[in-house]
């Protein structure tokens, strides 16, 4: 297909427009976090401010939120991940009784919004004193990603080769020997995948902490930063500094391994 | 049912013994019974209750059901939540079709970079998205800035308090969010049609419009179904956009079912009612993408 010049300017000028959009309130917020916190900090001048990330570190007490969101997220994604990788397992390369059922059971979890469970789900871990725990927080979240993860779990098995499986067997191989010397080191770019979509929802989650942890005990970043939002009302710069640190981690490791977040994302999304 | 895995071609079994599968599945049943599972089967049962929270409970039969269809706030919060699907859906596919199909004219270099940037705003935490469109929509801020800048400062208002404004407002930050993962969805589909395809629609004397209904837009049904399941569960079950932009205000004009589950419940009190509405809101899911998908796997 021949294509002329203007049709090719006429792509750069699209892209340049919607990655500007995509970036201005991306940008509003950043310049914010460098901005002066008060007017008479404004008159010293003085370039960009870096304190305001230290201060919003200590004032916003983001350093203790940004713990609890690692100690979730550590949770979440080692239990949720193993998790996977076993179901998986099971329902992409054996068979037996009910694997259609149970397959299904998981697949609704994709599909049921947090909304169908919290209520219950709030009061029945009260009950048992799980609420205000880093285990109330962190559960009903594995649970969560264990309903997408055993879905692409189960997706990579199955597309293993079924060659190599047969003949680790007939060496004698059992199959858990099969899955933690064979098929789990060839599935390190499915893995890997899961465990940056699994990181990503836990560290971003809002409704789960926010209502499984009503005294504020087990604070995540998110959270700190809607509540620091509804306390510190004296400008906005540590405001922002704290907005960009919450989003920082993320989008970090998204720069690096951007793939991995788009390819599962996009192939992720269950099409059953 | 027994053997659903790809008949013939997964027929393995691993081991002799016919437990070693369900002992592989029993780690993710538990944690997924236990947290998910029980719970939802116990919002059914709440749902039939009148419950305070704290106190005895009553069985009130379907009469919590009732309620949801009766309770102009709740029914004016699905009706928001359908003017957001307006916002977070339909908006971002209509974008998202006419720039793909605009750019996939032509290869273009760099496309992986663009890609990276329209993808962003997903991975970015929805509160950190709504503190930012707050500091915009403020009444000094960069949006009011922006237009007595050039001079439309009759324009500016507060965008966030306004009775009219503020749910299209909220429902924007829907299609920002949104608008890149269409875009890079459609790409994708898109990449995948043939030349020779538009090469033939140009020789019948097709022009680009033509050709985008003849050839684009047939090709890509399985990502416009996608990308519809994935932005309208979005908008459903939007809670941290608006906990932090307007928590329901000004009056009701933003609230939406999750936000009145969380209110109902944890705030008033009325904790049969919000599971029913949970359950309400679950069916409407269900029931959307169901009928998405059928609409799109009949091609």
């Amino acid at each position: 297909m021949k294509v002329s010049a203007l049709e090719r300017a006429t792509n750069y000028i699209v892209l340049v427009f919607f990655a500007l959009v995509v970036l201005g309130p991306i940008g509003v917020i950043v310049s914010l976090a460098f901005g002066p916190q008060s007017a008479s900090v404004a008159r010293e001048g003085g370039g960009l401010h870096w304190e305001n990330f230290a201060d919003a570190w200590v004032i916003g007490r983001f350093s203790e939120y940004m713990t609890s969101s690692v100690i979730v997220a550590l949770i979440v994604v080692v239990i949720a991940v193993t998790c996977s990788i076993l179901a998986g397992y099971a329902f992409g390369i054996m068979r037996f009784r009910g694997s259609g059922i149970l397959f299904a059971l998981f697949l609704l979890g994709i599909m049921v919004p947090t909304e169908a469970f919290i209520v219950p789900l709030y009061f029945d871990m009260r009950s048992v004193g799980l609420t205000n725990t880093v285990w109330g927080v962190a559960l009903p979240q594995a649970a969560m990603s264990i309903a997408f993860g055993t879905y692409w779990m189960r997706a990579y098995f199955r597309s293993s080769s079924l060659a190599i499986i047969e003949a680790a067997r007939l060496d004698g191989a059992g199959s858990f020997r099969i899955l933690c010397q064979i098929l789990v080191p060839m599935g390190r770019p499915a893995i890997l995948t899961l465990v940056l979509l699994t990181f990503m929802w836990t560290w971003n989650e809002f409704l789960i902490p926010l209502v499984m942890s009503p005294s504020g005990a087990v604070r995540t970043a998110p959270l700190g930063l809607a509540f620091f939002q509804g306390q510190y009302t004296q400008g906005t710069a540590l405001l922002a500094a704290g907005a960009v640190l919450v989003a920082l981690p993320v989008v970090i490791v998204y720069v690096f391994l951007q793939r991995h977040f788009i390819s599962g994302m996009i192939e992720g999304a269950v099409r059953e | 049912m027994s053997s659903g895995i790809a008949p013939g071609r997964r027929a393995t079994r691993l081991s002799g013994r016919a437990w070693v599968p369900y002992a592989y599945l029993a780690p993710a049943l538990l944690v997924y019974g236990v947290f998910l599972l029980f719970p939802i089967a116990r919002a059914a049962q709440f749902s039939f209750f009148d419950w305070d929270g704290i106190g005895e409970s009553t069985f009130v039969g379907l009469d919590n059901y009732v309620r949801v269809f009766q309770d102009g706030q709740l029914l004016e919060a699905f009706g928001h939540a359908f003017v957001l699907i307006f916002f977070f859906s339909i908006l971002p596919l209509a974008i998202g079709l006419l720039v793909a199909a605009v750019l996939n004219r032509s290869t273009v270099k760099g496309l992986g970079f663009f890609r990276t940037v329209l993808f962003l705003p997903q991975v970015i935490a929805m509160v950190v998205v709504a503190v930012a469109w707050r500091q915009i929509y403020a009444p000094d801020g960069v949006l009011n800035g922006t237009l007595r800048a050039l001079g439309l400062g009759n324009l500016t208002r507060p965008w966030l308090g306004d009775y009219t404004f503020t749910l299209p407002a909220v429902g924007l930050v829907g299609t920002w969010v949104a608008t890149g993962l269409v875009i890079v969805l459609m790409l994708a589909g898109m990449g995948r049609i043939p030349r020779e395809q538009y090469e033939a629609a140009r020789l019948d004397g097709a022009n680009s419009v033509r050709e985008f209904f003849a050839v684009t837009l047939p090709a890509v049904r399985g990502e416009i179904t996608v990308a519809l399941t994935l932005t309208i569960i979005a908008a459903l079950k939007t809670f941290d956009l608006v906990y932090v932009t307007t928590r329901g205000g000004p009056g009701t004009s933003t609230t939406v079912p999750s936000y009145e589950i969380y209110r109902r419940a944890f705030e008033i009190g009325d904790v049969g009612l919000a599971a029913a509405v949970g359950i309400v809101l679950t069916i409407v899911v269900l029931l959307i993408t169901t009928v998405i998908n059928r609409i799109g796997d009949r091609s």
